[in-house]
């Protein structure tokens, strides 16, 4: 009998989350370029400083099911063990005692756009130094870290027993991804994909952070295009001055602090204008594939670097942005 | 003594019983008459006899034993010897044998060579006696024996372990035997009998430790392997391991000289065989090719959730509570889930559910959205990374095949769609090339749930359409075909649950009409223009007209208050068919319609539902019947069908075509669909006459011939004639002129 009346039941259901099915067109008519500050004032600096200038390979995590941030110190033993264990296959490991990688597992408190959010979660693998003196420090060999800056899209939607982080990004051996990421998948029943940018995002992202004032000299801005279908691979680097790219943002931009999709195909448009101008190509034919500026630089294939702590917040938004729409 | 004797009597006496078994000698082909059978019986009947004496001589000689003996050729205990080993191998030994065996074997009063053939004659007839092997485990501490003898008697005790009777004193002595893994050469099968006994509560980080000594000392050995990770599956914060993936056999030899003797005694007593513990070691999964660690098609092992952590037990001091979880690597029957459906967790990838009919069950049972919510997640993504026509250059279409396949006999299974699953359709279709994984995708669309959003429109109908219109005829009827069962799942479903919650039944009925009318609509639009773009095929037509049978039971027999009426672009195609089995079919369809109930029906429901059917409905369904009568029976086509898209033409412009008896030509004997039964049916009544007069097939030879189409299978045929007809007839007695409805 509970099979008859738990089938039905189910089927009128509703998916399992509020969202109506509106969120399979792409709708981001307008964007907020930083958060509100006051998710702003509470970020120290030194405690992200290590998160700045190093290439982070993205991934988007599905809900994370029963996870415990008090069990953080249990979750490190295992997964050592677990990663000793996969390392020398057939051989058992005990947890818990030490091991040639180390695993540290703690929570980034500053990394937090809404209430809602969780704060983050930083993995780090480190090797033992074998000359086995105390004082010498152990080695990162490893680091990644779940978070979710603004991501209330999926959290306000799942239920209890569900930890949403959506945004993974790791630095080190792909290896260590491979091992971390599959004792995840296998102990919280979540799902990793590489998050890849497409070259509209990418133009987004160009815009938006040309447009953001930055204390010190910053670098270039520049573009990175991809010519397809050519025998030899054709890269075209388009670098602008960054006060000159931000002249033409400021001419471009309506509402100060939102953007438009319209006017980033403006911001866009003049760039490929410009430099047919002067090279005969077109630029729009070919494929965004990297920008770069002075906040961060990021790839089509899913690898940013955080240049400027004063924007982390607002570029971790965008990402978690991303990697939410990868998994609904 | 005495009662000892009589009990031991008792089996054999049972064993005797079972070889009067007729079959069990047929099978055999030793007999060929019944006399012979009895005669044989007979002689077979003495030889037992005396065999179970000389083994109660034997049992008792060996039980009197006091001291070392040596054996010598023809003396008393060879004799003996002799008459064990034979009984042994042909019928087994009864329980009370085993301890006074045992009791020999393990003491040490024989030679070895004694000895071992004494242990490899210990078969059991029916079961072992656990004090039997608990006295021999105490012969074992005290050693006297020798090794080679110790090593045998574990790897007949592993053997045999599902013959024991009962167990729990032998899980007792779990201690006893873990000591005995210092002897290297016992430790192999020390390893398989601890991993055959060991719970969870016999795991302790003490044992841990001395495995992994072990370990450390012999390097990576298989048996270790085994029973680590089975430490590993009953205590996984405590030791962990991967093992490597080629591995097959853990345990060499476990069968020892038993088994062949085991099988031919188990065979000629027909006892029931008793299954033994399979490993379960969940490990390799099988990897065709090396691919990334996040985006393989592989779905899970379904292995114990190590992340099994409740609020309450919080200051346990291990991390894991699964004390009163049943393991699910053990789960392999339906009588286990029903055993333990109380202590079962789901496993910590839900994604294994969908290879796991076990736990498809037990998914039907439990009603937690969060195993609704894991599945849908890991689904999603599953679809969307491994998508053969959304991922560029994506090698794996037929693992994506298969994907798809065991998601299609899930839902199958659990009776109802995935939202992943649902999601991924509506998002993929448009990107759909209508060919890459075809019958797998069309199969999943008949499980996309009814569900009050009205966006199903451009999700699905639109992009399907497109495909639709521009694909083969084959693509045409296998959409059709997956329509139709979705059209049947909706009205299975809702069926279910109309019936289990009458009393709610306005709120979602609505609903569920509007969409079952939009499927119906979209089906009948689709269906008209592909049959004008395929030339009416009578392929085409079959499918199309078999989604219609479901529609027109849709009121009657699944309460519907919904009755639709197929296009006239179907109708009239399907009347002047080429092809019976589809003019049948339309006959069995407009029975099935049958407005007539319909009225009475919504006479008496009409407080109850607040649906009215339209007069249009109808007015259409009369228009259809007239047609239908006028052409296949009143010999009246072209006169009498009053509908806008009908047959109906001017007398002058039919007499323009100089077709002699034009009326007649649809009729059931000159209907292009059944002229071949016309002509078989003239060859039978007039097998002389080749002028093939179809005339003469009126009057009484009109009722012969109907009784001969019946024959032929023409079921639709005869419940419309036999319903509407008489109506008809009835009708047109009244002067009514037209079918009353």
């Amino acid at each position: 009998s509970s099979n008859g009346s738990g089938g039905p039941r189910r089927l009128s259901r509703a998916l399992p989350f509020g969202r109506s099915h509106g969120r399979l067109g792409v709708s981001s008519s307008g964007r907020l370029i930083v958060p509100a500050p006051s998710s702003q004032e509470k970020a120290d600096p030194q405690k992200t400083a290590f998160l700045l200038r190093k290439a982070w390979t993205l991934y988007s995590v599905t809900p994370l099911y029963r996870f415990r941030r008090g069990r953080l110190r249990d979750y490190a033993r295992l997964l050592g063990a677990f990663i000793a264990a996969e390392k020398q296959k057939g051989l058992a490991v005990e947890v818990g005692v030490e091991l040639d990688i180390k695993v540290a597992l703690s929570s980034l408190a500053d990394l937090r756009g809404s209430e809602l959010d969780q704060d983050a979660l930083l993995v780090q693998l480190s090797s033992r130094s074998q000359a086995s003196s105390k004082n010498s420090e152990d080695k990162v060999v490893w680091s990644g870290w779940f978070c979710s800056v603004f991501g209330d899209d999926l959290s306000e939607n799942v239920p209890e027993h569900f930890t949403c982080l959506p945004l993974f990004l790791t630095h080190g051996a792909e290896s260590y991804t491979s091992l971390v990421g599959s004792w995840f998948q296998k102990t919280f029943d979540c799902c990793f994909r590489r998050l890849a940018i497409s070259p509209l995002n990418l133009s987004w992202m160009v815009a938006m952070w040309a447009g953001c004032k930055l204390d010190r000299a910053a670098s270039a801005v520049e573009l990175v295009f991809s010519v397809p279908r050519l025998a030899q691979p054709l890269d075209i680097s388009y670098a602008i001055h960054p006060e000159d790219a931000k002249a033409l943002w400021d001419t471009v931009q309506k509402t100060p602090g939102e953007i438009t999709q319209e006017e980033v195909d403006v911001f866009m448009d003049c760039l490929y204008a410009h430099f047919h101008r002067h090279f005969k190509i077109h630029l729009s034919a070919a494929k965004l594939v990297k920008v770069s500026t002075g906040i961060a630089s990021a790839q089509c294939d899913g690898i940013v670097k955080i240049l400027h702590s004063q924007y982390l917040p607002g570029v971790l938004m965008l990402l978690t942005e991303l990697a939410i729409s990868q998994i609904q | 003594m005495q009662r000892s004797s009589r009990a031991r009597k008792q089996p054999l006496h049972a064993h005797h019983k079972s070889q009067t078994d007729l079959s069990a000698w047929r099978k055999g082909g030793t007999i060929d008459s019944e006399k012979s059978l009895q005669s044989h019986q007979s002689a077979n009947d003495q030889k037992y006899d005396s065999q179970e004496e000389s083994l109660e001589q034997a049992l008792s000689y060996f039980e009197k034993v006091q001291d070392c003996v040596a054996l010598k050729k023809q003396s008393v205990p060879q004799k003996h010897l002799d008459a064990v080993e034979s009984t042994a191998l042909k019928q087994g030994l009864p329980p009370e044998g085993f301890e006074i065996l045992l009791n020999i074997v393990l003491s040490g009063k024989f030679a070895d060579t004694v000895n071992t053939r004494l242990l490899k004659s210990l078969i059991p007839a029916s079961v072992i006696p656990e004090d039997s092997v608990v006295k021999a485990v105490s012969w074992l501490c005290v050693s006297k024996c020798s090794g080679n003898i110790k090593l045998l008697f574990l790897k007949w005790l592993i053997t045999m372990f599902d013959y024991i009777d009962h167990k729990e004193q032998l899980h007792a002595l779990y201690g006893i035997f873990f000591s005995f893994l210092q002897d290297e050469r016992l430790c192999p099968c020390i390893c398989h009998l601890l991993y055959l006994l060991t719970r969870k509560e016999h795991v302790n980080p003490f044992r841990i430790r001395r495995l992994l000594e072990l370990q450390a000392r012999m390097g990576m050995q298989s048996y270790l392997q085994a029973l680590l990770s089975l430490y590993k599956l009953f205590c996984p914060e405590q030791v962990t391991i991967t093992l490597p993936g080629k591995m097959k056999t853990y345990f060499k030899n476990s069968d020892g000289p038993w088994k062949a003797a085991i099988t031919a005694v188990r065979q000629r007593n027909q006892g029931p065989s008793s299954l033994s513990q399979t490993l379960f070691l969940g490990t390799a999964q099988p990897r065709s090719r090396k691919r990334k660690w996040n985006a393989q098609l592989v779905i899970p092992a379904s292995s114990a959730n190590t992340n099994n952590l409740e609020d309450d037990r919080e200051k346990c001091f291990y991390l894991y509570s699964t004390n009163e979880s049943f393991p699910l690597e053990q789960l392999h029957t339906f009588p286990q889930l029903l055993q333990n459906i109380h202590r079962l967790e789901f496993p910590s990838q839900m994604g294994s559910v969908l290879t796991n009919p076990l736990l498809l069950h037990y998914m039907n049972c439990v009603k937690d959205e969060s195993i609704y919510l894991r599945l849908y997640y890991w689904m999603g993504q599953m679809l969307q990374e491994e998508c053969t026509w959304c991922m560029v250059d994506n090698p794996y279409e037929e693992e994506f095949k298969s994907f798809l396949e065991t998601v299609y006999k899930a839902e199958c299974f659990l009776q109802e769609g995935f939202s992943a699953c649902e999601e991924f359709l509506y998002k993929t279709l448009p990107l759909w090339d209508g060919f890459c994984c075809r019958s797998e995708v069309l199969r999943l669309l008949s499980w996309i749930p009814l569900s009050s959003f009205s966006d199903i429109k451009s999700y699905l109908y639109d992009p399907l359409a497109q495909l639709f219109f521009t694909s083969s005829i084959y693509f045409k009827c296998s959409v059709l075909e997956s329509l139709k069962e979705l059209l049947q799942n909706w009205l299975n479903c809702n069926a279910i649950q109309v019936d289990l919650e009458s009393s709610s039944l306005n709120t979602t009925l609505s609903g569920l009409v509007n969409g079952v009318a939009e499927l119906v609509r979209f089906v009948g639009w689709i269906s008209t223009v592909g049959l004008r773009l395929e030339n009416n095929s009578m392929l085409l037509l079959y499918f199309i007209l078999d989604f219609y049978e479901i529609v027109c039971d849709m009121y009657l027999k699944y309460n519907l208050p919904l009755l639709i009426m197929l296009p006239a672009g179907i109708f009239y195609p399907a009347l002047l068919s080429m092809d019976s089995v589809n003019l049948n079919q339309l006959c069995y369809i407009m029975y099935r319609t049958n407005l007539v109930a319909a009225k009475e029906n919504e006479l008496c429901k009409k407080k109850m539902l607040q649906f009215k059917f339209s007069d249009q409905t109808y007015q259409v369904y009369n228009q259809y019947i007239i047609a239908m009568v006028g052409c296949l029976w009143t010999s009246s086509a072209f006169q009498k069908d009053i509908h806008p898209q009908g047959l109906h033409m001017d007398d002058e412009l039919l007499s323009k075509t100089a077709v002699k008896e034009l009326r007649n030509s649809f009729n059931i004997v000159y209907h292009p669909a059944m002229m071949g039964y016309s002509i078989q049916f003239l060859q039978q009544i007039c097998p002389d006459d080749t002028t093939f007069n179809f005339k003469l097939i009126k009057g009484k030879k009109w009722n012969w011939y109907l009784e001969y189409l019946y024959t032929q299978g023409l079921k639709g045929l005869k419940v419309f004639i036999e319903s509407s007809i008489s109506r008809v007839s009835q009708a047109s007695c009244n002067k009514a002129g037209n079918a009353e409805a």
